[in-house]
């Protein structure tokens, strides 16, 4: 043997006889995993919105969303929850990662064996509780999969905006728009919560995908006045965005208004198919969304549709009460020239009652639908406010809006907490008065979109809190000052949320111009024969329908503030779609 | 032993499940005597269409199959797939996040070069070296779990950069493990390579000259074994290997042993490299978010990326048509060369005995032959 050397140096391995293997521990102990060890599921079934996420992304489709006794589906619930094939899981973990909530994560648990197939399905959270002690794979924060920051939206400068009436929000560009409706997951949560359920994650998909066309092929499915809510809708979808658990929601309304602003005429993209006549006549009361949506869709099914409308422009409310920085003129036209187009006759300054009588229009026709909105407004029930100068919010924006010319002077105090209150003071800025809104309660209990609160702060309206008006104090006739006192909050008896309380001798006198009163309206049903309103049930202000809208009367429909609670511009368009149903059902037996 | 039976050819079938082969696959070899006369692979039994499965999937989806093209060594897998992407979107990676890489990319191989060790010398008779190098790796496995939340499948190196910063104190417990890895380094020597019976069974065995490795395409430490410097590390440098010391390292012979010494140099070196990495990683951020993986488009066009891996040149080429799936990925490894085409060729001739052991020294991944 030459190499000797190389016959006995294996030989050193004998050091090692007799010493312990150092790969096993003894006694024998079962083996901690690392602190992110990729194991078995949990989820945590309280946090979870069964958005499906997880499901979508993993590419082994080893989870299914299934329905879990003791979780019923409801506002930004889908009631399922995930469950795991973990015959078919291959633990990466990218569920956790994608999970807009952060509920699932992955436990230090890594063994199971049965001769049972079914107990590799694992409903997380439910199968295995105890689990939430051994979590280890989280969800990370700082390298996230999902985009949790909204694209930012564009607005005029809050000093440039009071100076006229030019719209303040300015709209997403293409590639804003393409950005943000990037980090939609498609979950559909929103659909359930929009009162209209709008095809949401497919127009937001369309517009990811570069096809704006598509997108308002979606959007005016069933929403023929989409501009409208991508600019002022309340919004109910966004409040339920799964990406919104953990970041800013998705800017829903914001891209349904850039997919409607790309097309000048929605027409030419349409392209709707209108049904032949089909000689059944349905005539409108009130042009506002509601009986816009009702007659655009009864016109494209063939019905011969009038509506008629007291207001010399269509819209309602939406054309009336909302001020044009939120909703200019041009895009109002836009939308109501698009349903000329198919048809829908309009008849603006005719008020029905007065110019033509509700029999007339019964008679004429084979259904009525009424939609005329609220738009008596309360009053505060404080002595002087029939003076000269103290006005309703409502009246106020109608008169701006339709253009004549209010005198507010240089002081203007606006009471209540609502979209409405907010518009006015808002208007007043612009008008160049000094506003100051008074509110009963705390800031964050106003009903008012936040946004809109903090517009009108960024304005230069100023807002008092705790504020309860006593008396407007007037001189010659007109007002001149108004008397308020502070309140404390104290909890509610009944459970609800805090009640303004008067603090005694906490009273203050604000020297103001004009008074604009905004703490809500009512409906005016003035214009209905008495034998209807004996048949016609109405309850709390409000008309009773079935689901297909219609009323105790079975030719007449109804639909918007008039009937919903919400009292929304996106309400009143989900109802009178819905009647379009109802009156078909009832003319076509369909 | 008689003239009849040197001359009547005998077939054997060497796999799918056999220890010396280093994963499923089978050798047909037909013999006379104790000599191979013709050997013929026959792969398939790993089959699961990695590329095809892909083009099904959305471009997040691809990062945890990848993994899955070798078992032993995913990570070159997913830092070709990140990069190929990156360099389609023209994405950023952090400066971290490429020492990070480089770290995992370099543990790998470390990890890769153990299990190597095992079988090389299993294959031979040698059944200590397998106990000791399995036994080590698993330092280096833990480390893997403890960074990534997986041993073997790391789903660690993703788009934009790594999926996880590194735990408190991980650094100190790498070193931890690199100063125990080369001081068991001595013992490996003994045991392995000057070990009189491993020299005699691999010098001058399983011999591939260097104009037939350049020919046939091979690469890695079969390569260099002929002494021929080729190292993507070194050649296009990726990552951060250019701002590291260190030198390709080849090795005259061009038989298993200058084979396994390139690798037992290299092993070496790697623990060298990953100390630089821990000296040199700067602090900041460790992935560069890209969009929603749901809506994720690559742009259209096609990226051609390679990786050093343990087994050589490891290469994917990426095609998007600019929707949410690839168009195409291929996979071009080392081992449908080294372990179909090559191996066929250089077992005519060798021992049956020697059959495992002319495998092993290739570096041959049956599951990536079938990706």
């Amino acid at each position: 043997m030459k190499n000797i050397k190389g016959a006995l140096v294996p030989f050193s391995a004998l050091k090692y006889l007799g010493k312990k293997p150092h790969t096993v521990r003894y006694p024998f102990e079962k083996k901690k995993t690392a602190e992110r060890y990729r194991g078995f599921h949990f989820n945590e079934i309280e946090v979870c919105i069964g958005c499906g996420t997880c499901s979508t992304i993993c590419q082994n489709e080893a989870i299914d969303m299934i329905k879990i006794e003791g979780v019923e589906p409801g506002r930004g619930d889908s009631g399922l929850r995930p469950r795991i094939d973990n015959g078919r899981c291959c633990w990466c973990g990218l569920c956790v990662d994608m999970c807009p909530t952060g509920s699932l994560s992955l436990t230090d648990q890594y063994l199971h064996t049965s001769p049972d197939p079914d107990s590799y399905l694992l409903i997380p959270g439910v199968d295995n509780p105890e689990m939430k002690e051994n979590i280890s794979f989280t969800k990370s924060d700082t390298e996230p999969l999902l985009q949790f920051d909204r694209v930012p939206m564009r607005e005029l400068d809050g000093a440039e905006r009071v100076k006229s009436f030019a719209e303040v929000v300015l709209g997403y560009m293409q590639e804003e728009a393409r950005a943000e409706a990037t980090r939609c997951v498609d979950c559909g949560l929103c659909v359930t919560a929009c009162p209209d359920h709008m095809h949401i994650p497919e127009y937001i998909g369309a517009i990811a995908e570069a096809d704006d066309a598509k997108a308002l092929k979606y959007i005016y499915d069933n929403n023929p006045l989409p501009e409208m809510c991508g600019k002022v809708c309340t919004r109910q979808c966004e409040t339920v965005c799964a990406i919104g658990h953990l970041g800013e929601p998705i800017a829903i309304r914001w891209l349904k208004r850039y997919a409607t602003e790309q097309f000048p005429d929605p027409a030419a993209i349409l392209n709707p198919k209108i049904a032949e006549p089909n000689g059944k006549k349905v005539g409108i009361v009130g042009g506002g969304p509601a009986g816009l949506s009702a007659g655009y869709y009864l016109a494209l099914r063939g019905f011969d549709v009038n509506i008629y409308e007291a207001l010399p422009r269509m819209g309602g409310m939406t054309f009336a009460g909302i001020p044009k920085y939120r909703f200019p003129l041009d895009s109002l036209d836009k939308q109501i020239d698009y349903m000329k187009k198919v048809g829908v006759k309009m008849h603006n300054n005719v008020r029905v009652g007065k110019d033509i009588t509700f029999d007339k229009i019964r008679n004429d026709n084979d259904a009525v639908f009424i939609g005329i909105g609220f738009h008596v407004p309360y009053t505060l029930g404080l002595t002087g406010e029939d003076l000269e100068n103290s006005i309703q919010a409502i009246d106020f924006l109608r008169r701006v809006n339709i253009g004549e010319t209010v005198d507010v002077g240089k002081k203007v105090v606006v009471i209540g907490g609502g979209n409405v209150a907010i518009d006015a003071a808002r208007v007043s800025r612009r008008l160049g008065a000094e506003v100051t809104i008074l509110y009963r309660r705390r800031v964050e209990d106003m009903p008012a979109d936040w946004e809109e609160i903090e517009g009108a702060e960024d304005e230069g309206v100023h807002i008092v809190p705790q504020g309860i008006p006593l008396e407007i104090i007037g001189e010659n006739g007109k007002v001149k000052s108004i008397k308020y006192g502070m309140a404390e909050m104290v909890p509610d008896d009944k459970g609800g949320r805090p009640r303004p309380k008067l603090i005694e001798g906490d009273e203050h006198i604000l020297e103001v111009d004009t008074v604009i009163g905004a703490i809500g309206q009512e409906a005016d049903y003035s214009f209905l024969p008495k034998e209807i309103m004996d048949e016609l049930k109405i309850e709390r202000g409000r008309v009773v329908v079935n689901e297909l809208k219609q009323t105790s009367i079975p030719d007449i429909f109804a639909g918007g503030d008039n009937v919903n609670r919400t009292m929304d511009a996106i309400s009143a368009i989900a109802d009178g779609v819905r009647a379009v149903e109802g009156i078909s059902h009832y003319l076509l037996d369909e | 032993m008689s003239a009849i039976l040197q001359e009547k050819e005998t077939t054997l079938y060497l796999g799918p499940q056999h220890p010396g082969i280093t994963g499923n696959m089978m050798i047909e070899l037909k013999v006379t005597g104790d000599t191979i006369r013709k050997a013929t692979t026959h792969v398939g039994y790993l089959h699961r269409g990695f590329e095809k499965l892909m083009e099904e999937r959305l471009w997040m989806q691809c990062f945890p199959i990848v993994c899955r093209i070798c078992v032993p060594e995913p990570d070159p897998n997913e830092e070709n797939l990140a990069r190929a992407i990156e360099e389609l979107e023209g994405r950023e990676v952090p400066e971290r996040a490429k020492y990070i890489r480089v770290m995992m990319l370099e543990l790998s191989r470390m990890a890769t070069y153990l299990l190597w060790m095992g079988g090389q010398s299993g294959s031979a008779g040698l059944y200590t070296m397998p106990q000791w190098t399995v036994g080590d790796r698993d330092y280096i496995i833990d480390l893997f779990e403890e960074l990534t939340g997986g041993r073997v499948y790391h789903m660690y190196i993703w788009p934009g950069g790594v999926r996880r910063d590194l735990p408190e104190g991980f650094e100190g417990r790498v070193r931890k493990v690199l100063d125990y890895l080369e001081q068991r380094l001595t013992d490996y020597d003994r045991l392995l390579f000057e070990n009189a019976i491993f020299l005699r069974r691999a010098q001058g065995v399983g011999i591939l000259d260097k104009d037939m490795a350049m020919e046939w395409g091979v690469v890695g430490p079969p390569l260099r074994g002929c002494g021929i410097a080729h190292d993507v590390r070194k050649d296009e440098p990726y990552e951060v290997y250019d701002q590291l010391d260190w030198e390709v390292i080849t090795h005259e012979g061009s038989d298993v042993y200058s084979r396994a010494m390139v690798r037992r140099k290299e092993f070496e070196q790697s623990i060298s490299i990953v100390r630089q990495v821990l000296d040199k990683m700067p602090s900041g951020p460790v992935h560069n978010p890209g969009p929603n993986p749901l809506k994720w488009r690559v742009p259209a066009g096609e990226a051609y990326v390679k990786t050093e891996s343990a087994r050589g040149e490891f290469g994917y080429y990426v095609v998007s048509d600019g929707s949410l799936k690839p168009r195409r990925v291929h996979v071009r490894g080392p081992a449908y060369v080294h372990g179909v085409s090559l191996l066929e060729r250089m077992l005519v001739g060798a021992n049956i005995a020697d059959t495992s052991f002319i495998m092993n020294s290739l570096g041959t991944c049956p599951p990536e032959i079938e990706r």
